[in-house]
């Protein structure tokens, strides 16, 4: 068998390297087209009818005005008399024509009538759920009562963490074309450029092979842009019912922050003890929302990371409101865990007046991942290095006179990141052109550009020659990006067919070169002998002598066989620290600094992982203080479907960001992991800790507003004047 | 947005008979920053918009007779960067420098600033300019933790300008013009406070165009001090301006007049006594504060705000003279 394995870590030429994006000038300059960028010949415009109502039956449903409104071309409608509708925003009808005014125009004729029914929009009182909170029961471990008893202190809190979106920046939607002979053009925004034309196909009752997906570029999608959804077989339909001509289907804005996708939210109450300086007792009463499905949660991941302790009661509801559905979102639970986590932590160590860090050091084997233990000490170290921690740190509350306080808090992070599936071609060309093609999505975070750079590796091509082909259904199968699984598959499919296809070219010039193909490198643009670097032949006169005939070679990663090939592996550590000053009187939180020590592996490529890292540490930074969906129970509308009152940080709230990639022999002998999750996890609770630390007192709901800041302050009798 | 027809006029008069005489006919747009997004969501549709971004009669910064003279279509940067605002009104300047994006400060003006619309959600997703359904106000029992504190209702809603109370500070007067003429409306009243969902929250009528605004020179120390949740683009939770006579070391008169606290620009009659005859330091700032608070009536989630436009008086003050 080929050896696939990967160079060593001082002798790879092009991993490990500092590259920037292939494709970063075609994004910054416009040159790249989105799915919504996309404007064929004849393109319809389509638009959805949606729900003013959270609960409501349709009783009566007259489409005949929207119908022969100018320009319309197909009217269907998706839910008609006697369907019930479950939340604002749940689709009615769809409309395509010619114009997307001519869209809303007609949409806006669709005449409805509703039985109004009773809607729940809120669950932070757990009380009036009533029926629509479904307890999911308890799980103990040890003897939590006697636990308590044994504790010499014990801290009880609460912490809340809202429902937020996802908020792409290019919206849900796609371009569909439903052609004459049943093929299906299909231009979607999706994460799942190999499996989502299955999904569109299974909607729409045609074979597989009849859809034919593309997507060279996505605008975001953070877990939200998995299935072909609703709106991708309605854009097909309307197409159907055009005549065949392409139809363009996006949600708007508000659409987007209402309908497609969030985050659940944690509400909690926590009482947890230690025990000599020890972590002995945790338990907590958990409750959610995902909207209208309800708000599952395995609560007994709780407590977060720092899991063997001796004593656990957990138990979770979840609670089912008139509101969109949640979906996967950045490290699905991660982030409202440890959230509670470390927050009832940190109020613990600030019970015990115990330096957190000492407190995580000497409960450092309460951490289940035992192989993390040490990764997570070394990071603690390097954490609180960046972060001065040893010169800022001090037990809580921030005594220097004036309203300016400042505080330094800490979150810790775990994710699996395993590579998926994942299939690929290599095409040495008689030209010497290197072809790769997968059929993976870049969704902005460089995937394209570290497969260039693994092909690179394996081929001494420089990995800006190499032509890397994505984004199309008809491709080698690649999985679905999600759970940080992308790297860690592609990395390894390229990588064998990379290696299957470079022996056989070695095949073809050993003979030429006097040797045997296994004595033969290619590094730097040539084929040589190994040991005898003399004895070469540029890499182009190489591939000249494959005549007319390319060679193409598969390679494939199977996510579950792949751990015992040692390429990539799973199970990541990762920690953020923030440092942060709060005005007293105005309630109002700055970011001074959040550090993001974060282990992936082998890391492909530092500069877009740190990359990756500053986008989720901005994620966090907007939860922590700013971001929220609003709802109002007396309308059931969200109140802020839009980038003005929903409140995403800008460049004067993020402070100075600090990523430290755990570059570190024991991280990459484990091979290459995912990184997407893990760094949206901790800086959450970092934040929470640090404003704790500054003022004194727990601020239980986040985002930590000046009104949630002042009230705690105010309960306290901390707040000045 | 529904179809409009579209005037772009090249002249104030031709600008006049472009505008009509009901709101639902014509809209005037300068900026663009407020009207097209409201058009968009059908809050407002005029059948016709009257683009005045052009007109060269209402660029322009320059002394006048009766003080400093702002055209209406100057652009916030413009505002903010230029040498005699910069010179005499800091709480003017510190006020468009809040608006923190430079795109909103290079195309918002000074005139669409006064004449936007107010910014509260119920507002915005159709409810009227009162946030009613079914005959009452859906405030005081929904989501109010950015209305008002003062006014007690029904209008709940805050202004949205961010010039309006340093204007007001600065006695600022407001000329509007429309066919008939020319009138002068003091900042003051040039904010009013709706009763019902058919009036309009300024003195601005169907066919009236703002042209400029005069305030009047006469060495103030003045400032403004706002919060925001987020330092980038976002709205005040609360601010203050005040413009200062002094005597000496004294406070010869004060102007203390708070913002996004109420449907209009909120003189604080109360701060601006306690301030006569004191001079400036921490104690007398935050005594003001408490005094332009009293008599707030906050709702259920905003309390909060009570706190913020204490503090945003104190800090303008002692920003104003010059010990922030």
């Amino acid at each position: 068998m080929p050896d696939y394995s990967w160079p060593a870590m001082d002798k790879r030429r092009v991993m490990g390297k500092r590259f920037s994006r292939l494709d970063g000038i075609a994004k910054s300059s416009g040159a790249a087209k989105y799915p919504s960028d996309y404007n064929p010949k004849d393109l319809l415009h389509a638009v959805i009818l949606s729900s003013p109502h959270a609960h409501a039956k349709i009783t009566r449903i007259d489409v005949s005005d929207a119908k022969s409104t100018p320009g319309v071309t197909a009217v269907r409608v998706i839910n008609g008399e006697g369907k019930e509708l479950n939340w604002v925003g749940q689709e009615i009808a769809s409309i395509a024509a010619t114009t997307e005014v001519a869209a809303r125009d007609a949409a806006r004729k669709i005449k409805v009538d509703y039985e109004i029914l009773p809607h729940l929009v809120h669950e932070h009182d757990l009380g009036k759920a009533g029926a629509r909170a479904r307890p999911s029961g308890e799980q103990t471990t040890g003897e939590p009562e006697k636990g308590f008893q044994e504790c010499d202190v014990v801290v009880e809190g609460q912490y809340a963490i809202p429902v937020i979106t996802h908020c792409c920046l290019e919206p849900h939607g796609q371009v569909v074309q439903w052609k004459a002979d049943d093929m299906i053009e299909y231009w979607p925004s999706t994460q799942n450029v190999s499996a989502v034309g299955g999904d569109l196909a299974k909607a729409l009752s045609v074979p597989v092979s009849n859809v034919h997906v593309q997507m060279e570029y996505m605008g975001g999608g953070f877990g939200s842009k998995f299935p072909s959804d609703l709106w991708g077989a309605e854009c097909a339909q309307l197409s159907k019912e055009s005549g065949g001509r392409p139809v363009k289907l996006f949600l708007d804005r508000a659409q987007e922050l209402t309908i497609a996708g969030n985050r659940p939210s944690v509400f909690s109450k926590v009482k947890l003890g230690g025990k000599d300086g020890k972590f002995h007792t945790w338990q907590s009463e958990t409750w959610a929302t995902g909207g209208f499905t309800g708000g599952g949660m395995n609560a007994d991941l709780f407590p977060y990371v720092f899991r063997d302790i001796p004593h656990r009661k957990v138990n979770h509801t979840a609670v089912s409101l008139n509101t969109g559905s949640a979906r996967a979102w950045r490290a699905p639970n991660h982030p409202q865990q440890a959230y509670v986590t470390f927050s009832a932590l940190e109020d613990l160590c600030a019970a015990m007046k115990t330096d957190p860090l000492d407190f995580f050091t000497n409960n450092i084997k309460t951490v289940r991942a035992a192989n993390m233990r040490d990764t997570y000490l070394r990071q603690i170290q390097k954490g609180a290095e960046l972060i001065e921690w040893k010169k800022r740190w001090h037990q809580r509350g921030d005594t220097t006179k004036g309203p300016i306080k400042r505080g330094l808090g800490i979150g810790f992070a775990t994710w699996g990141g395993l590579g998926h599936d994942s299939k690929c071609r290599t095409t040495i060309h008689p030209d010497g052109t290197v072809e790769v093609e997968l059929g993976t999505q870049d969704l902005g975070t460089a995937t394209r550009t570290m497969i260039a750079m693994v092909v690179s590796e394996t081929t001494g091509v420089p990995h800006t020659q190499i032509k890397v082909k994505l984004g199309d259904s008809r491709l080698p199968f690649s999985g679905a990006s999600g759970g940080s699984t992308t790297i860690g598959g592609v990395s390894v499919s390229s990588r064998k067919s990379s290696v299957n296809a470079l022996e056989k070219l070695f095949e073809k010039v050993a003979p030429l070169l006097g040797t045997t193909p296994d004595q033969l490198e290619a590094v730097d643009g040539q084929i040589r002998v190994k040991g005898e670097p003399t004895k070469n032949m540029t890499w182009k006169a190489a591939c000249q002598k494959l005549g007319i005939q390319p060679i193409s070679e598969m390679g494939e990663n199977i996510g579950r066989n792949a751990p015992k090939e040692g390429l990539i592996s799973q199970g990541v550590a990762g920690i953020q620290m923030a440092d942060v000053s709060v005005d007293i009187e105005t309630g109002v939180v700055k970011m001074n600094r959040l550090v993001v020590v974060q282990d992936c592996g082998l890391v492909v490529n530092p500069k877009t992982a740190e990359s990756q890292a500053y986008g989720a540490g901005i994620m966090t930074i907007c939860a922590a203080i700013c971001e929220e969906r609003v709802m109002d129970q007396q309308t059931g509308l969200v109140l802020n479907p839009d980038m003005e009152f929903y409140k995403l940080a800008g460049a004067g709230d993020i402070g100075e960001i600090i990523v430290h990639m755990d570059i570190h022999p024991d991280n990459d002998k484990r091979g290459i992991i995912g990184l997407g999750e893990p760094v949206a996890v901790g800086g959450i609770a970092a934040i929470g800790n640090a404003v704790a630390n500054a003022i004194g007192v727990r601020v239980p709901m986040v985002p930590m507003t000046p009104a949630r800041v002042l009230a705690a302050l105010s309960k306290s009798g901390r707040r000045m004047a | 947005m529904e179809a409009f027809g579209y005037a772009n006029p090249k002249t104030l008069k031709e600008a006049f008979a472009s505008l009509g005489s009901s709101w639902d006919e014509a809209m005037v747009l300068a900026g663009g920053t407020d009207l097209i997004s409201m058009m968009k969501d059908r809050v407002m549709s005029p059948r016709r918009v009257v683009n005045i971004k052009g007109l060269a009669e209402l660029k322009g910064i320059s002394q006048a007779a009766g003080g400093i003279r702002i055209g209406s279509n100057v652009t916030l940067d413009e505002l903010a960067s230029n040498p005699l605002v910069r010179a005499q009104f800091p709480a003017l300047v510190q006020a468009a420098l809040g608006v923190a994006s430079p795109q909103m400060r290079n195309m918002g003006t000074v005139g669409g600033d006064l004449c936007q619309r107010p910014r509260c959600w119920y507002y915005r997703q159709g409810f009227g300019l009162l946030g009613m359904k079914n005959g009452s106000s859906l405030i005081p029992n929904g989501e109010n933790r950015y209305h008002a504190i003062f006014g007690g209702g029904p209008a709940y809603f805050v202004s949205p300008s961010s010039f309006g109370p340093a204007l007001v500070a600065l006695d600022a007067k407001v000329k509007i013009a429309s066919a008939q003429g020319v009138r002068e409306v003091k900042a003051s009243d040039f904010f009013v406070i709706p009763t019902s969902d058919t009036q309009r929250e300024t003195a601005i009528q169907p066919g009236d165009i703002v042209i400029e605004i005069v305030i009047p020179t006469g060495s103030t120390k003045n400032a403004t001090y706002e919060v925001r949740e987020r330092d980038g683009l976002d709205w005040p939770l609360a601010a203050a301006s005040v413009s200062l006579k002094m005597n000496g070391t004294k406070v010869a008169s004060a102007k203390v007049v708070l913002g996004h606290v109420a449907p209009t620009p909120w003189s604080a009659a109360a701060a601006e006594a306690a301030l006569v005859g004191k001079s400036i330091d921490e104690a007398t700032a935050e005594a003001a504060g408490l005094a332009a608070v009293q008599g707030a009536q906050p709702l259920s989630q905003n309390e909060y705000k009570v706190q913020l436009a204490k503090v945003s008086v104190k800090r303008a003050l002692l920003a104003a003279a010059g010990k922030a």
